[in-house]
């Protein structure tokens, strides 16, 4: 630690921060713009200076830029010295001569870091008196609106989406103050971590499409904290309500999972909260007409009476919902929600993560690995964000480079400069080409018979007391050799692997490679991806897979949350629910399943209901009603009591606290998931903590038309937080912060004020609760030695294939996510293609294990002979699906 | 006098080639230098009080001894600055068309004190001839045997490369430079760290004018001593290229000692000023410097001596002003090429520069008010050294500047009498 002292008092600082970085952690507000605590410092905007002073007798000083300077002991520096007021006021004055008087009409506005940073610098009357400069804007697709006139170029968006995310197809042209931020043409933003932008753009160039088409200001927004349900990993997100609809989805930091950032899905896909598609009412045998909740339970009692009853939960449902499910079916009459394929492959996976000695590693670990080996994922696909950690993780062993050349790594520029486009190793095995391999060392594109194969031979090169496959070429070996090496040449490896290939052996030679590095002394990483935002959660729960659960005889089925036609074939589902008498689905959105329903009872999203999901690192996470819908909904948990208390069955659990302490006694491994926020009787001097702001406007009006009357907010019986604007707006315990604000800082940039340290963790911890550990004794390796893939005749085998728009359920339909998914294809290489006389872009008929389907050719050269690429999740196609008949 | 730079420049300008060179002593000081040792060359540069002649003023040898000696390197470069667009200044074109395998001697005998294995040549865009020159003159030495591998069979390998600059002045500041080279846009880098550490592609490199590599052959073949005895200065060792520009009698570049004076360079060599005109100030050393003006005539041309002065010797060739040119306006067009020139990385610069423009321009067209030039004169300070993020913006005030001083009165009869009175 470095002694420094700021306005002369004195601070213990990391010496490998800079002196901005020592400012706003030591309490000071500094206005800056470029410098980002993920992007590090350019000394661009020149908004952060301050005097610095030789010694204890340097009374003059003299300006530097605060990022630019390191940390170092004995530092003297004042951020409030009239010359560094001074400047800053007039850094902010120049920038002002372009940017427009469009704050009242600018979807920034009152979460604008400019107007902070503005109103911090003290700059007040503008001397500027001549025209400014126009730019054109831009379509950068459905999710970005682009306002170039707002521009003060702080170069954070480019380098962002260039150096942190990878993306190529944003970048800044030409000079002087017509520097322009954009892409090349008008087009679509390709990256699939496009949405941060407008969290990164310290202004209203970049903004939120998807807000814009029903803008809220931010103080008008009830908002609570919240988890993405679009994927295993589990990002934590602040979800903003008004007028019962969704306004946006926003990043909530976490340091240990998402930090700043969600992909594109995640913030956008919120949409289908919104959806005409939504289950707003309770039918009764396909209508709604006339039907109350009364005589939709009236129904139900009769119905249920006397009668067996199977439940059917859902991965993409809370942990308390599958719960409360199984406490109202009984153990042996309860189903996850998973065919049976899938179950036992995610069952082996979190298995493999408890019994084996490799611990799962959080999003932060994961950027802390020096090299990667991918079994078998396209992950910028299936979990998107664990794909951007990769992206840091490569560059961890480079650093040294800058280390050695004494350049501090938030010296952005020179550090990149002195690593240029070097990084640690990354190699790919997959059926086909993916995301990430434009930052891969060796890719190896194969069946998943083959990567497992494949796997295995890593595995033999790193322990050679494992076994070698055999028949195997010298390309692959020599390949392998290589991945070996490269792990073993690294204290942290990575080995990523996950459920989306479908094949067992896949995930098993992934174990065994990590575990032959763990042997090998080695201080390895294993992540498994999921299919969806609870599926660890409900394996975890215990229940029977589908196939299982449809043998036992009953007359009644209830479907929570879930669509049984994305999980097996239409046929079979169709065969299985032809048994029920009464099929009752609890659901918020139509699907296939819910159009089988003899009753259909409105249920919450994950924004109208408090629960739990379990990700994929095995993290237990909280997430919190935002808004009480006007509407029937409630919370699915809830809505199953309601079955409970009306079959005379009642449960004891009267909220959601009560639930989940239940779920904590009937199953230890969920021991502590009741602590992951403070009870629902929690308060901070004598209140809740508010969802709404303290400028939250027109709750006297905005019912008008209805009541004159003001009504009494609704109590919130499940959390510790209000839903109105009464209660308190400090800072709340980290589980509850449901918006980042602080005197001055109105943007998400207040986010420095709830840091221990700027880019660390929050004060009071980082929300969540690992369950999910490696043991020390059991494991083994698992040397399952699959045979090798082989072409069959005539026939294709199908390979699913993700995409971030499309392959999973919920985003799907959303409205922006829409204009982003293209139509079911199938992917085949060349040689194939012409076997099966098929062209590109044609439209054909395939049979997709006995059921039709209709899909686009798409020619991919990379993928291995005899095998069909086929868009899993898409319109009718599910990723079962292994048989491919082209039909045309 | 000695002229080491300019003796083989031929009257007509036609560009000497390798067997004239080799006949008038050319490519001796290679093979001194392969039988040297690397520090050697050094010592003797940095005791020749050689400094760098592209504006700065920093000892040459001084420089390379920061280039990093021991440890393995994948490349280590040696970038010739070639990018002249200071306005007025044109020196280093005599150099490069005049007498090219001067510049590529004193190329491969810097490579040599610092071990490049890799050089460039950067031209300004611009400068079509001198590129077509230097491509014949580097295809006849690798011929020679001067370049590439094995030079002379001495083991020492260096490669040499042109490269044309696509035009902008940010390119002539060596970090702009080496990310233009690097085909990344032209903004300079922070430092440090300094080139000599990561420079091009990250690994250490020296970037030199074209002028400072002229003089490094004639430093190893005549010695230290020798060289500083060249100039009138103690301390600033060598000739410089001077030269003129402006209404005066005639304009052109003259190889001299440091320390002639001003009043020699533009009453004796320069022919002083055209008929009928009258002498009113002077930017010695390119656009980017202060002005002097009749009361510093007498003042020795040397580093020292112009900053003494209140202004740098810059690039050594002067612009003159004279009493029927507007003095407003020649800093509006100053300005006008520096706010189009910034190259939009910070702030001060980027928007400071364009609206210090249009107030000159306002006061230019009449429109201009006393508090006008209360704003210039902030924007003086605003973008002042250390407070942007490269020299171009300190370089652009400085005319500004100094002309706020000297020619106040003639910024205060514009607002005054609502024109320009030179029109």
């Amino acid at each position: 630690m470095a002694k420094i002292k700021i306005n002369g008092k004195e601070f213990e600082v990391d010496p490998k921060k800079n002196l901005l970085e020592a400012s706003i952690s030591a309490g000071y507000d500094v206005p800056y713009f470029c410098w980002h605590p993920k992007l590090g410092s350019i000394g661009s905007c020149r908004q952060c200076a301050v005097v610095k002073y030789r010694d204890e007798n340097d009374t003059v000083g003299r300006l530097v830029m605060s990022c630019m300077e390191p940390a170092s002991e004995g530092s003297i520096i004042s951020t409030d010295a009239s010359q560094a007021v001074e400047f800053r006021s007039n850094v902010i004055e120049a920038l002002m001569t372009n940017h427009p008087h469009d704050c009242p009409v600018c979807d920034e506005g009152g979460e604008c870091h400019l107007q902070d940073m503005t109103v911090m610098s003290g700059h007040q009357t503008r001397r500027y008196e001549f025209g400014k400069r126009t730019h054109k804007n831009q379509y950068l697709g459905p999710f970005i609106n682009h306002e170039m006139n707002r521009c003060i170029q702080c170069y954070r968006c480019v380098r962002y989406y260039r150096d942190y995310a990878g993306g190529d197809d944003l970048n800044v042209f030409s000079s002087r103050n017509r520097v322009y931020f954009g892409r090349a043409n008008d087009g679509v933003l390709e990256s699939e971590f496009s949405g941060n932008l407008v969290e990164v753009c310290p202004t209203g160039v970049f903004t939120d499409k998807t807000l814009k088409k029903h803008h809220t200001r931010k103080w008008d927004l009830t908002t609570a904290p919240s988890i993405c349900t679009h994927c295993s990993v589990g990002c934590n997100t602040i979800v903003g309500e008004r007028y019962g609809t969704i306004r946006r989805v926003y990043s909530r930091y976490n340091e240990q999972v998402n930090g700043y950032f969600l992909c594109d899905r995640g913030r956008f896909g919120y949409e289908f909260m919104n959806s005409d598609k939504r289950i707003k009412k309770f039918v009764v045998n396909g209508s709604f007409d006339g039907v109350t909740k009364e005589s939709a339970f009236d129904f139900i009692v009769k119905a249920l009476k006397g009668k067996k009853i199977i439940g059917i939960g859902s991965p993409r449902a809370s942990l308390e919902t599958n719960f409360t499910l199984k406490q109202l079916v009984g153990n042996e009459n309860f189903s996850v929600g998973l065919s049976h394929k899938d179950y036992q492959l995610a069952k082996l996976a979190i298995d493999t993560l408890k019994n084996g000695n490799v611990r799962t590693p959080s999003l932060k670990e994961v950027e802390q690995c020096e090299s990667v080996f991918v079994l078998g994922e396209d992950i910028t696909n299936t979990a998107p964000m664990l794909a951007l950690s990769i992206r840091q993780a490569i560059k961890n062993i480079t650093k040294t480079k800058a280390d050695k050349a004494g350049i501090p790594l938030w010296n952005d520029a020179p550090a990149r400069e002195i690593i240029q486009d070097a990084h640690g190793p990354l190699h790919i095995a997959a059926p086909m080409a993916s995301r990430l391999d434009d930052v891969a060392n060796s890719t190896y594109f194969s069946a998943p018979e083959n990567i497992a194969r494949f796997g295995y031979v890593v595995a033999h090169f790193i322990d050679s007391k494992l076994s070698l496959p055999s028949g195997l070429t010298e390309e692959v070996t020599s390949k392998a050799r290589k991945i070996a090496s490269d792990l073993l040449s690294t204290a942290k490896p990575l080995i990523v692997s996950g459920v989306h290939c479908k094949n067992e052996d896949v995930l098993k030679a992934a174990s065994d490679v990590a575990q032959a590095l763990k042997t090998a002394g080695k201080d390895v990483r294993l992540s498994y991806t999921f299919e969806e935002s609870n599926t660890v959660g409900a394996v975890l729960l215990d229940g029977k897979s589908l196939e299982e659960v449809f043998e036992t005889k009953a007359e009644v089925l209830i479907i929570v949350e879930n669509d049984l036609y994305r999980r097996l074939s239409t046929e079979k589902i169709d065969s299985y629910l032809s048994k029920f008498e009464q099929v009752i689905v609890l659901d918020h959105n139509c699907t296939s399943t819910t159009k089988k329903a003899t009753v259909i009872l409105p249920v919450g999203t994950f924004t109208e209901a408090d629960g739990t999901f379990v990700n994929m690192e095995g993290r237990a996470q909280r997430f919190y009603q935002v808004f009480v819908p006007e509407s029937d909904t409630i919370e699915s948990w809830r809505r199953i009591a309601q079955i409970a208390t009306a079959i005379d069955k009642p449960f004891d659990q009267k909220n959601f606290y009560d639930f989940t302490e239940s779920l904590v006694i009937n199953n230890a491994q969920f021991t502590g998931i009741e602590t992951l926020a403070p009870p629902p009787d929690f308060k901070v001097q004598g209140q809740k903590i508010a969802r709404e702001s303290l400028r939250y406007s027109g709750r006297t009006a905005m019912k008008a038309n209805i009541n004159v009357h003001e009504l009494k907010p609704i109590e919130d019986a499940d959390s510790a937080m209000s839903f109105t604007m009464e209660g308190y707006h400090g800072q709340a315990p980290t589980s509850l912060i449901t918006s980042y604000w602080a005197p001055g800082w109105n943007s998400a940039q207040a986010i420095n004020k709830y840091q221990i340290e700027v880019g660390g963790a929050l004060h009071g911890g980082d929300p969540g609760l690992r369950l999910i550990e490696p043991s020390k004794t059991n494991f083994k390796f698992y040397q399952s030695n699959p045979d090798a893939f082989k072409v069959s005749g005539s026939g294709l085998k199908g390979v699913p294939v993700y995409k971030i728009f499309g392959s999973e359920e919920l985003s799907s339909k959303a409205a922006a996510v829409k204009e982003r998914v293209s139509e079911s294809f199938i992917l085949l290489n060349s040689k194939d293609a012409a076997k099966a006389d098929v062209k590109a872009d044609e439209t054909i008929e395939i049979s997709l294990n006995g059921q039709l389907s209709s899909v686009k050719v798409l020619i991919q050269d990379d993928l291995a002979d005899g095998l069909a690429g086929i868009s899993a999740g898409y319109c009718g196609i599910n990723p079962e699906m292994t048989d491919v008949t082209i039909k045309k | 006098m000695e002229r080491p730079l300019t003796k083989n420049i031929r009257p007509d300008g036609k560009p000497l080639f390798i067997k004239e060179y080799e006949s008038l002593g050319g490519y001796q000081s290679v093979k001194k230098a392969l039988k040297m040792q690397p520090k050697e060359i050094t010592e003797l540069v940095k005791k020749s009080n050689l400094k760098g002649r592209g504006g700065a003023g920093f000892n040459t040898g001084l420089k390379w001894s920061f280039v990093p000696m021991e440890g393995q390197f994948e490349h280590k470069y040696l970038v010739a600055n070639g990018d002249e667009m200071e306005p007025g200044t044109f020196k280093d074109r005599l150099l490069i068309e005049g007498d090219p395998h001067q510049l590529i001697e004193g190329m491969i005998v810097t490579a040599c004190a610092i071990q490049a294995d890799e050089g460039y040549i950067f031209i300004r865009g611009e400068y079509t001839e001198a590129a077509e020159i230097v491509k014949k003159a580097l295809a006849e030495a690798y011929e020679a045997g001067y370049l590439g591998k094995n030079i002379l069979k001495s083991g020492f390998n260096f490669n040499l490369h042109l490269h044309t600059s696509v035009g902008r002045y940010i390119c002539g500041e060596e970090t702009a430079l080496l990310n233009s080279l690097e085909g990344k846009r032209a903004n300079p880098r922070a430092k440090p760290p300094f080139p000599q550490v990561s420079g091009l592609f990250g690994q250490p490199t020296i970037v030199n004018n074209i002028e400072t590599l002229c003089n490094i052959p004639h430093i190893i073949n005549n010695g230290a001593e020798w060289f500083n005895g060249l100039s009138l200065t103690p301390g600033d060792g060598g000739t410089k290229i001077f030269g003129a520009s402006g209404k005066v009698k005639r304009p052109g570049l003259w190889e001299l000692p440091f320390g002639v004076t001003l009043r020699e360079l533009l009453e004796e060599h320069a022919g002083g000023m055209r008929d009928g005109l009258k002498f009113k100030g002077c930017l010695p050393g390119g656009a980017s410097t202060d002005f002097l003006v009749e009361q510093h005539l007498d003042i020795r041309m040397d580093y020292a001596s112009v900053a003494a002065a209140g202004s740098r010797l810059g690039t050594g060739t002067m612009i003159v002003l004279d009493d029927k040119t507007c003095p407003v306006g020649m800093v509006l067009n100053l300005e006008h090429f520096f706010a189009q020139e910034s190259c939009g990385f910070c702030t001060p610069c980027r928007e400071g520069l364009p609206w210090t423009e249009k107030i000159l321009q306002k006061i230019e067209n009449g429109k201009g008010e006393m508090k006008d030039l209360d704003l210039l004169q902030f924007h003086t300070k605003f973008m002042g050294p250390g407070n942007t993020f490269c020299a171009l913006a300190p370089g652009a005030m400085a005319p500004l500047q100094s002309a706020l001083k000297y020619f106040r009165e003639d910024f205060e009869l514009h607002i005054k009498e609502h024109k320009c009175s030179w029109k």
